[in-house]
């Protein structure tokens, strides 16, 4: 299956590489920078790329290129969820993923991409079971092994591998029981010129992070269940229970883990927390054209809209931007054309607007297109969607466990043509 | 570059010591300003040492250096002597090492191999597995034999995760010496038949690498991998699902056969009937449909889009637009797999056209195939919608996008007649657009449309005739000439003018263009050669001097074909109708058309070529073989209730679920009827029936855990699926109930259920709604009491989407709705389960029952006797609670009993019927005892009814719950008093 592994920077360097079975020369990886090259972007650059004898299939995340090879035919997206879980591992591994920490722990990431997979084939992808073989490093560890010289790999067997519930670790204990909940919702919109919402989506999580002792057994149950149109679960998720019932009833994995994604769809009515009042103009004749926009709350059950940050890429005619804003800093890169402003909250008595004009290359004409606008923003306490978690119960344990459930609404991608 | 380690290392010290800060103590053992020259000398000297520390240290600076791919192999002989190393993470670190180098240093490699060889046999099953796995991971052919031996014996191991490893050796020892394919296939047939979820994903991969054309290896595995399947892990799914496909493509017919092309043999063929095997893996890969793994989601829709009924593939596409969601790379993946089935299948995405719409901020190869997606789905109904949409994307910045926008523009124009025209205006105004790249793709695809309909179009002929003198685009100035040399019979008067002028510019043109000039000065020799015939004799003439042969060879042919002289033949008389024959209009096609002869999800369909190693998808067989290859003979009992047991007893019960189709369980819920209902789950062995199929190792198999399933199988009309799809199928664990345990809940023995009315036929307009209180344990809510709701449809007219909705709740009260029912036929009923927690109060529970047109207000007010459950206690134990339940919380109340109410049997059987109450055993006579807990709170209920002389008795109640005892001591006199 999965022959190599090369990470790839910006620059092009290669700074990493991992074979699971013989040694393919890195020169494999320059018909990958031809077709970087002429992809131009990063983000263009195609995930799956044919060579004479083998096929480079690659994902792009934290800056850096993650190229797997493969020699023979396998699913494509086999290989390149594999890629998105090894990225996802070292970042749970290392708080984050970058070039930096990769370098500084790669005797770390080597062993642990030596565990995820034999000869090719995944063999532990649970990062509990990773973190039973091999410790994640903390300064502390590394302190104590460097003067003890202990080490990072677990003394214990990784018995969690032969366990009925291979996402758990066993032998977990606290002392202070928690489990919090965070149902994170964000709306994908696309909203026309005159204001109506074209499509409108909510895409939500529920990330939890649980540090219970022993083998707890949760369920958790929403006032409206019926809200989820298209769920997906973690694995520890007893999908029986869900159909049958609607709860969701599982032993957790130990630490953070994303509990369930779901999708309400289009169909149902999205509520669109903000609007955006546009004038952009540009005319045949003059070589400046006016730019006004004014972000407002719309529905959002009265909860305060914050973290508001308004992007546009501006058509390339535009030379620079003379703007003020009511609130809030911005910048126009005029080598990019990109407009970023950053709104902060929207308090609704003073509605935050930017205004002013932009100067157009002298001489040419106006440009055909008018930017779009993208937006960011956050609404603490709320989902959108109205999903509430009605109770969560625990079996199996004896002790009282210290629960919490947060809200939060976001902005997908988020975006008003104008 | 990769061959001078030393100077590298040097940076490493020097990295280390500037990047890390926590790092600064290494140094006191790491020797980090020894001169760059020694180091090798200095790992060495490490590795040689006795102490631990010194060891790891170095074996770490080596690790570094492979993983940054720098050459470390001339350190062999200093590591492969660490292999026997207590220390676990040097010897670790040694076997990364090793694996690495081992190729190349193979006589070396070899000094290690007794050290695994005592692996093997270890008492821990850990260190058998992981002996094993590097040892098939050291590519040395000379250890073939031994490794042979390794995993023959590895595969009859007790442990399963030592067999999973067994498995994963074979394609390792495979592709080092692919002699021992036929020993290693009898490997792979002996593990097929494991019985572990552990086993199944990677042997099926060893079966995949070393012999995918052995089906029948999989006939008596079939089933079994079906029901296995769910609690496999992930990556072995989707390898499972995959090759699964393929086998059923070669053992079933297929489900959409085309009946009017054979409607003649019809009548001779049996009608068709799905084999109940291929229902049992569309059942139960659908599940997997909501794994949070892309490759298994995809792997599913594959299956579905390959094997199932028409009607059924539409399922996947909820979950392929979820993915829409995921990381980029993940979207270019399923979106070239829906472009491709939404050519064969629009219908299925059509509801989710707007999750195709595009974002400025979308990646242009994302872009692109949502265009195309977008276009596969364009219809008479949408196509407005949809050509709004490309309006907006036609002023995007980003060109390349609106080239294909043009184009996509183009298809949708051919595909639907009515917007034809449409189209075709909106192009001709990209026409004036200032981007001359709009204006090109603009061109080339007017072009195409204009072939279509050239007669009522000479006016946009014209147009673009004019715009020879601006438009530089190669392949737009080609298509233009074409347009005008084709149809010049339409613009008579523009047609030489135009020649005039590319006869001037000749020589500056592209080559595209100049074969286009000839082709025109052809056409008009032809046709108007009084005008053109100098201006040909021209073009021909500056052609042949050309530098491109295919000019050259162009013009020659043409002046012989079209200039008659002595020497042509008889060609010269039919050049008019060569030139100038009607020619058909190009069909704009999607490029994702008929991919689908590739397996979808697989490498191969995205390259659109075959990858090394793609496996075909074969056809469909024209007569189905023998179904009974299948078959699994049972063999003695099951090896636990847990594990998967007997093949047979499984498989026969999928043949049976599989078989049933619509049939309508009878709504029988007189508790003597039904099996004995099952235990409530003690709280502390409630774990999910799916851990429970797994791993005959572990001693998970207690039979209290089988309950959990059961309560569906008893209740047929409560999931709309009648199979427990996830999970396994455990053999007979409906009927099998353990003994009960004390203090637990039990279900009553007997007692009459009544019904209630929810919903009258008149009111409900048809519609009647009946409940009962089952007394059943609410799955999944021991607070909540189970209701079963009937629902009939007596209209004649279908009933759908019937839920429950805005229930009004007293607070604290919780309500647990059924599924929504889909659809309810005229004369069906429907039997659900709502559970509704009613705090321990007989307040009514008020919601509203849903139909797809109308809402009906009601409500379910239960009696006291059915908010509590009974509670099995000894007489010692009922004494001392009741002892503690005295004072307010006693009720006591004088009756007189009626005649027929004296015996035994009456009194149980009225005060059970009366409330949810356990008899509690009871050493007097004349006294009888029942024991309860409200369902909420869980606080006990005691009844005592003694029995004086003749009719006269006293009931007494205990509950803390003193409004509860009140009206339980009604109702039950009133039970007993009728």
């Amino acid at each position: 299956m999965i022959h190599s592994l090369f990470l790839i920077n910006a620059a092009g360097d290669i700074f990493l590489e991992k074979h699971w079975k013989s040694v393919v020369s890195r020169s494999v990886c320059d018909y990958f920078f031809e077709a970087q090259e002429r992809a131009s972007e990063a983000e263009n650059v195609p995930p799956v790329i044919p060579t004479p004898h083998h096929y480079l299939l690659s994902v792009y995340r934290h800056k850096i290129f993650f190229v797997a090879v493969i020699q023979s035919e396998v699913p494509p997206l086999f290989v390149i969820e594999f890629l998105h879980r090894v990225v996802d591992t070292f970042q749970d591994y290392f708080g984050v993923c970058s070039e930096v920490m990769i370098k500084d722990n790669v005797v770390v990431v080597y062993e642990v991409l030596e565990e995820m997979l034999d000869n090719g084939f995944p063999l532990a992808t649970e990062s509990n079971i990773l973190k039973e073989l091999i410790k994640p490093p903390t300064i502390l560890r590394t302190v104590v092994n460097t003067i003890t010289g202990s080490t990072n790999v677990g003394d214990q067997l990784p018995t969690g591998q032969l366990s009925v519930v291979p996402w758990r670790r066993t032998g977990v204990k606290y002392t202070n029981n928690e489990a919090y909940f965070d149902v994170i919702e964000e709306i994908d919109a696309i909203i026309d010129k005159s204001g109506s919402t074209i499509t409108a989506e909510i895409q939500g999580v529920i990330d939890a992070c649980v540090k219970l002792t022993g083998m707890p057994d949760l369920t958790l149950s929403f006032m409206n269940p019926r809200l989820l149109d298209d769920v997906s679960f973690h694995p520890c998720v007893r999908f029986k229970r869900w159909e049958s019932e609607r709860i969701l009833s599982f032993i957790p994995p130990d630490g953070n883990f994303r509990l369930l994604s779901y999708h309400v769809s289009a169909q149902n009515l999205v509520a669109i927390p903000v609007y955006v009042k546009h004038n952009i103009s540009f005319r045949d004749s003059s070589s400046l054209g006016r730019f006004e926009i004014t972000v407002g709350p719309k529905q959002t059950m009265g909860k305060t809209v914050e973290g508001v940050i308004v992007t546009s890429q501006m058509p390339k005619g535009v030379l620079n931007m003379t703007l003020t804003p009511s609130q809030g800093t911005h910048v126009f890169d005029p080598v990019t054309k990109l407009l970023s402003w950053d709104v902060g909250k929207i308090n609704p008595q003073k509605l935050p607007s930017l205004k002013g004009s932009m100067s157009l290359q002298a001489g040419s004409s106006k440009p055909d297109e008018n930017p779009t606008i993208n937006l960011q923003f956050k609404i603490q306490q709320l989902a959108i969607s109205g999903l509430k978690v009605n109770r969560l119960d625990m079996y199996g344990e004896k002790y009282k466990p210290f629960k919490g459930i947060k809200y939060m609404t976001k902005a997908g991608k988020f975006q008003v043509r104008t | 570059h990769g061959c001078h380690p030393q100077p590298w290392s040097g940076r490493l010290g020097a990295e280390k010591k500037t990047k890390n800060g926590s790092k600064w103590l290494k140094m006191e053992n790491g020797n980090f300003f020894a001169p760059v020259w020694y180091r090798h000398d200095d790992l060495k000297e490490m590795l040689d040492s006795n102490k631990d520390s010194l060891k790891l240290e170095a074996m770490k600076r080596i690790v570094a250096m492979i993983a940054r791919g720098k050459n470390a192999s001339d350190l062999f002989p200093a590591v492969v002597k660490n292999v026997a190393c207590k220390n676990i993470e040097v010897k670790k670190l040694v076997y990364v090492y090793l694996v690495r180098y081992a190729e190349e240093q193979q006589d070396l490699a070899l000094l290690s191999i007794s050290t695994f060889q005592r692996g093997l046999k270890d008492p821990n099953q850990l260190i058998r597995a992981s002996a094993l796995r590097v040892l098939s991971s050291i590519r040395v052919p000379i250890i073939v034999p031994i490794m042979m031996l390794a995993i023959k014996e590895a595969a009859s191991d007790m442990s399963p995760y030592v067999r999973k490893t067994a498995a994963h050796a074979i394609p390792k020892l495979y592709s080092l010496d692919s002699d021992q394919k036929d020993q290693l296939i009898e490997v792979i047939e002996k593990l097929l038949a494991d019985k572990t979820t552990l086993v199944a994903g990677s042997v099926v991969m060893a079966f995949e690498e070393v012999c995918p054309e052995r089906i029948d290896l999989i006939h008596k595995n079939y089933r079994k991998l079906c029901n296995l399947l769910i609690d496999v892990e992930e990556w072995g799914q989707v390898v499972i699902i995959n090759m699964l496909t393929r086998y059923a493509r070669t053992q079933f017919l297929s489900p959409n056969q085309n009946v009017s092309a054979e409607a003649a043999s019809l009548a001779k063929r049996k009608p068709y009937v799905m084999d109940p095997d291929h229902r049992l893996l569309l059942r139960n890969t659908k599940p997997l449909l909501q794994s949070r793994n892309a490759a298994v989601v995809m792997a599913v829709a594959q299956l579905y889009f390959h094997l199932a009924p028409k009607a059924e593939v539409g399922v996947i596409a909820k979950a392929l637009v979820r993915l829409l969601r995921s990381h980029r790379s993940v979207q270019y993946v399923v979106l070239q797999n829906v472009a491709t089935m939404s050519i064969k299948r629009r219908g299925m995405f059509e509801p989710y056209l707007k999750s195709f719409y595009i974002r400025s901020t979308d990646p242009t190869q994302i872009k692109i195939l949502k265009l195309e997606v977008l276009t596969n789905l364009a219809n008479e109904t949408n196509i407005s919608t949809i050509l709004r949409e490309f309006q907006t994307y036609i002023r995007s910045m980003d060109k390349d996008f609106v080239a294909a926008t043009i184009q996509a523009i183009g298809r949708c124009a051919t595909n639907i007649g009515k917007v034809r025209d449409t189209c075709l205006n909106g192009l001709v105004q990209l026409l004036s657009n200032r981007d001359e790249l709009v204006v090109a793709e603009s061109v080339v695809v007017i072009k195409k449309l204009l072939q279509m309909q050239p007669a009522q179009h000479s006016e946009i002929i014209k147009h673009m005739a004019k715009l020879t003198d601006n438009i530089q685009v190669p392949m737009a100035r080609a298509s233009i000439l074409w347009l005008i040399g084709e149809y010049c019979e339409h613009v008579p008067k523009i047609a030489p003018d135009v020649l005039r002028k590319m006869a001037k510019s000749f020589t500056n043109e592209e080559d595209i263009v100049k074969l286009q000039v000839i082709n025109l000065a052809a056409k008009l020799y032809l046709t108007n050669s009084k005008q053109s015939k100098l201006l040909t004799q021209y073009v021909l003439n500056l052609a042949k001097y050309d530098q491109n042969y295919d000019i050259r060879d162009r013009a020659r042919f043409i002046r012989q074909l079209i200039v008659p002289t002595e020497k042509s033949g008889a060609l010269n008389k039919y050049a008019k109708k060569l030139f100038l024959a009607q020619k058909p209009a190009p069909i704009l096609e999607s490029s994702f058309k008929d991919r689908d002869h590739f397996q979808l999800g697989s490498l191969s369909h995205l390259l659109n070529a075959k990858a090394v190693g793609y496996q075909e998808l074969p056809d469909w067989p024209d007569e189905a073989p023998d179904p009974s290859v299948r078959n699994v003979e049972v063999r003695g009992a099951p090896q636990g209730a847990g594990c998967m047991g007997g093949q047979g007893g499984v498989s026969s019960q999928g043949l049976q679920r599989a078989s049933e189709g619509s049939s309508v369980n009878p709504f029988s819920l007189n508790p003597a009827v039904t099996p004995p209902p099952p235990q409530p789950i003690p709280s502390s062995s409630i774990i999910s029936t799916s851990l429970v199929t797994d791993l005959e190792g572990l001693t998970l198999t207690d039979t209290s855990l089988t309950p959990a399933v059961s309560v569906p199988h008893a209740l047929p009309g409560m999931s709309r699926d009648p199979c427990p799809s996830w999970g396994l199928q455990v053999g007979g664990s409906a009927s099998h109930t353990p003994a009960p345990r004390p203090r637990q809940l039990l279900s009553p023995a007997f007692g009459a259920v009544r019904t209630y009315e929810l919903l009258h036929r008149m009111a409900g307009e048809g519609l009647s709604v009946e409940y009962c209180f089952s007394r059943r344990p609410f799955p999944g809510d021991p607070h909540m009491v189970a209701v079963h709701i009937q629902i009939s449809n007596n209209t004649d007219a279908e009933v759908k989407s019937l839920r429950v909705s805005e229930p009004k709740l007293l607070s604290g009260m919780r309500i647990q709705e059924f599924p929504e029912i889909e659809r309810l036929a005229p004369g069906d009923t429907a039997n659900v389960v709502m559970g509704i927690d009613f705090c321990d109060s007989t307040q009514a529970a008020n919601f509203q029952l849903c139909t797809h047109t109308r809402h009906f207000y009601v409500s379910i007010q239960p009696p006291v006797g059915e908010l509590m459950a009974p509670v099995f206690m000894s007489e010692n134990e009922f004494k001392k609670e009741q002892g503690k339940l005295t004072g307010m919380s006693e009720i006591t109340e004088k009756l007189t009993l009626p005649e027929k109410c004296r015996s035994d049997h009456a009194i149980v059987q009225q005060v059970t019927s009366a409330a949810n109450v356990g008899r509690v055993p009871c050493g007097a006579d004349n006294e009888y005892r029942f024991a309860a807990k409200t369902m909420t709170s869980g606080s006990l209920v005691l009844i005592t009814l003694e029995q004086r002389e003749g009719a006269v008795a006293q009931l007494t109640v205990n509950s803390e719950k003193m409004v509860i005892g009140t009206m339980l001591v009604k109702d039950i006199i009133q039970a007993l008093a009728q």
